[in-house]
């Protein structure tokens, strides 16, 4: 049976709570440049989204998100960097008006594949598409011919692999090991100064509840019911007449999509993209952010990515050594002992609590067998 | 581009650059047999496989400083001793790891990728707290350094053939612990049917904990190997990774054969292409085919035809 509300009540309280957070509490006590710091976390939230979709829903676990919030963050770090390379901002260089990285490279004049992202909306196009598609015929690959589960995962992080190898190796069109650095306008309005830093939070929080929304919409419709039911048991759902590759091609697509959004949103708020954001160790980094918050729960995922990254800068900023040693054993403690991540723990420990409190102040209306069904952990 | 060059030139560089395919194909071997018995026959992906590998290389400079600064009279011998130490110090931190952290996880293989992925980071940073970041490398006893001269144009040095024997040694006695011993049977009789092997007496926990550590032992010496032919850092071991699992898949996973077929392939196509253009062109092109293949034939080069 489908939901007919579009939040059940503990989602609700979860919605709730993330947008206060996010729109009101973050901005208002933090400075521009930690604000700037949560906007580069909440970026892999967009991916952990997605892998919340696929991992999650569709159990299939992608070891290479990274390429796709590379190819995003590379597509949209293009447009920024061919605008920030006009020819009298590089007016000293041997051949002005083409990126600096290029000038250096001895390569006298811009790509061809380079040439359509002068226009912003052939970027924004190429930002969607060209991850989607790229996901799209691995997927059809993959799936068509009956490849999942570890055999994908590997496949994928090689895939991940051999795009850090292209990038870093080919330098001369894609700024190798530094990546694109020094990006500064988009249109003409400069992203670099502090109230940008600002506007640019509120437009990725905004792109990013949008997300949320198709997400929770998918999972609500009956396609969402076919993901789990595929993920459980895929030979039943196939013998029922569903296309099952059909059905995983859609879920690898959607989160390839997020990812780049991500990508993209990084490019923007962080203002430089690198192969250090787009292989094997990034790419795992961002299904642990998944695994942490809870592989099944689409808030969760994002406060995973957002808490396991301020983890990580604080950490790291403070005991550099015990940093890996915290991470690898916060990974092994999420395999071993809470599967379902943080959500699995508040929906098995806090939310019964916060239940029992709505149902011990409304004690003499009948809702209380409702409510005890509401608080049942959503999935 | 090959005009500079003689016929007997040509020949010289193809069998050169054939030969440096060859150690390539040593490590590569050394290391998918580890990981083709941990992922082909127990389904665990092991993340972590590098850093067995580095412990491997680790020991061995150990166990070299140390003849080097008390034993110096045997220090021409110090390999194999190095080699053996390794194996054991390799298979027991694996034993460890199997009875802590994966027999938890056999029903879950895609969960104990990240768990193995959370060792391999506590590993690394040990290695780092322990040995310093810097990479190290092994002083190599008299006998190995020089090279051998076939022809006059033609010469290959003598640690990677020692190397390259070595992998043919480990080859056949893995081959023949897995396919003619006792003890092998009860491990193929494990893989196939865990229950009915439980049933008929075999203590399949044992036999889970005997396998992980002997593959991570192999992954021990091929450390140990790896440090002939080039230095050890604490991330060293992650660079491989990849192109392992890639070989193990690309034969066919459980296909001690194929694993070898696909190492020899994979790392002759990639030295053979170095010398036509870049490191990393010759990289992405060969591991592009690999996976170019892999999607035409999912199940690798030598599938065993099991029915599931």
């Amino acid at each position: 049976m489908i939901n007919s509300r579009f939040f059940n009540r503990s989602e609700l309280m979860g919605f709730i709570a993330l947008a206060a957070v996010l729109f009101v509490i973050l901005p208002l006590t933090l400075d521009v440049f930690r604000l700037n710091l949560v906007a580069k976390y909440l970026t892999y939230a967009f991916v952990a989204l997605g892998l919340v979709l696929c991992w999650g829903y569709g159990g299939i676990l992608s070891l290479g998100q990274g390429v796709f919030f590379g190819l995003g963050g590379y597509c949209m770090a293009m447009f920024l960097k061919l605008e920030a390379s006009s020819v009298e901002n590089t007016k000293i260089q041997s051949t002005p008006g083409i990126p600096d990285f290029m000038d250096w490279n001895q390569i006298t004049s811009l790509p061809l594949f380079w040439q359509p992202f002068h226009s912003l909306t052939f970027t924004i196009l190429a930002i969607i598409l060209v991850p989607g598609v790229f996901a799209l015929i691995i997927g059809t690959a993959m799936f068509k011919r009956r490849v999942g589960g570890t055999y994908f995962a590997i496949i994928t992080q090689a895939v991940a692999a051999i795009l850090t190898i292209l990038i870093v190796g080919q330098q001369g069109y894609t700024g190798g090991i530094n990546g694109m650095t020094d990006l500064r306008t988009l249109k003409g309005w400069d992203i670099r100064p502090d109230h940008a830093k600002v506007i640019l939070y509120f437009v990725e929080v905004v792109l990013l509840f949008a997300c949320i929304g198709i997400a929770q919409f998918i999972r609500l419709t009956k396609l969402g019911r076919i993901l789990v039911a595929m993920r459980e048991q895929e030979d039943r759902v196939r013998f029922s007449g569903y296309s099952v590759a059909n059905f995983k091609i859609f879920a690898f697509c959607m989160a390839a999509v997020f990812a780049a959004i991500g990508g993209a949103m990084f490019a923007l708020n962080v203002g430089f993209m690198s192969p250090s954001f787009v292989g094997i160790v990034p790419s795992i980094e961002m299904v642990i952010y998944t695994a942490v918050g809870g592989r099944m729960s689409i808030f969760g995922a994002i406060w995973g990515a957002l808490l396991v990254n301020f983890a990580k800068t604080s950490l790291s900023e403070s005991f550099p050594q015990l940093w890996l040693f915290g991470l690898g054993a916060l990974f092994i403690a999420v395999v071993l002992a809470f599967p379902n991540g943080l959500s699995g723990l508040w929906a098995d420990y806090v939310q019964p609590r916060i239940d029992r409190l709505f149902a011990s102040r409304k004690p003499k209306r009948d809702w209380k067998d409702n409510s005890v069904a509401d608080g049942a952990p959503a999935e | 581009m090959f005009g500079d060059y003689s016929l007997g030139d040509l020949g010289s560089i193809f069998v050169m650059q054939g030969f440096a395919g060859l150690i390539l194909f040593s490590v590569y071997v050394l290391m998918a047999l580890g990981l083709a018995i941990i992922f082909g026959q127990m389904g665990v992906i092991n993340m972590a496989h590098g850093e067995f590998m580095i412990l491997g290389a680790y020991v061995t400079w150990m166990t070299s400083s140390f003849f080097q600064s008390y034993l110096p009279s045997l220090f021409s011998g110090y390999f194999f001793l190095a080699m053996i130490l390794a194996f054991i110090a390799s298979g027991a931190l694996g034993m460890l790891v199997e009875w802590v952290l994966i027999r938890h996880l056999y029903k879950r293989p895609l969960d104990t990728l990240l768990a193995t992925w959370g060792l391999s980071l506590i590993l690394q940073q040990a290695y780092r707290s322990v040995f310093g970041a810097r990479e190290v490398g092994v002083e190599l006893p008299q006998w190995m350094l020089g090279s051998l001269h076939v022809t006059d144009s033609i010469e290959v040095p003598i640690n990677g053939v020692f190397v390259m024997c070595l992998t043919v040694l480990i080859t056949i006695s893995v081959a023949y612990v897995m396919y003619k011993s006792r003890w092998g049977r009860q491990v193929r009789a494990v893989v196939q049917n865990r229950i009915m092997a439980g049933a008929v007496g075999i203590n399949t926990e044992k036999v889970d904990r005997y396998t992980f550590g002997l593959g991570c032992g192999i992954a021990g010496i091929a450390g140990s190997a790896f440090t002939m032919i080039g230095s050890t850092g604490p991330t060293s071991g992650q660079l491989y990774i990849v192109d392992t699992f890639l070989v193990v898949v690309f034969g066919g996973a459980a296909s001690l054969v194929g694993t070898i077929a696909s190492a020899f392939s994979i790392s002759q196509t990639q030295s053979t292409l170095e010398f036509f253009m870049s490191g990393s062109m010759a990289k992405v092109l060969t591991l592009l085919a690999v996976v170019g293949i892999l999607m035409l034939r999912p199940q690798g080069l030598f599938a065993l035809k099991v029915r599931k």
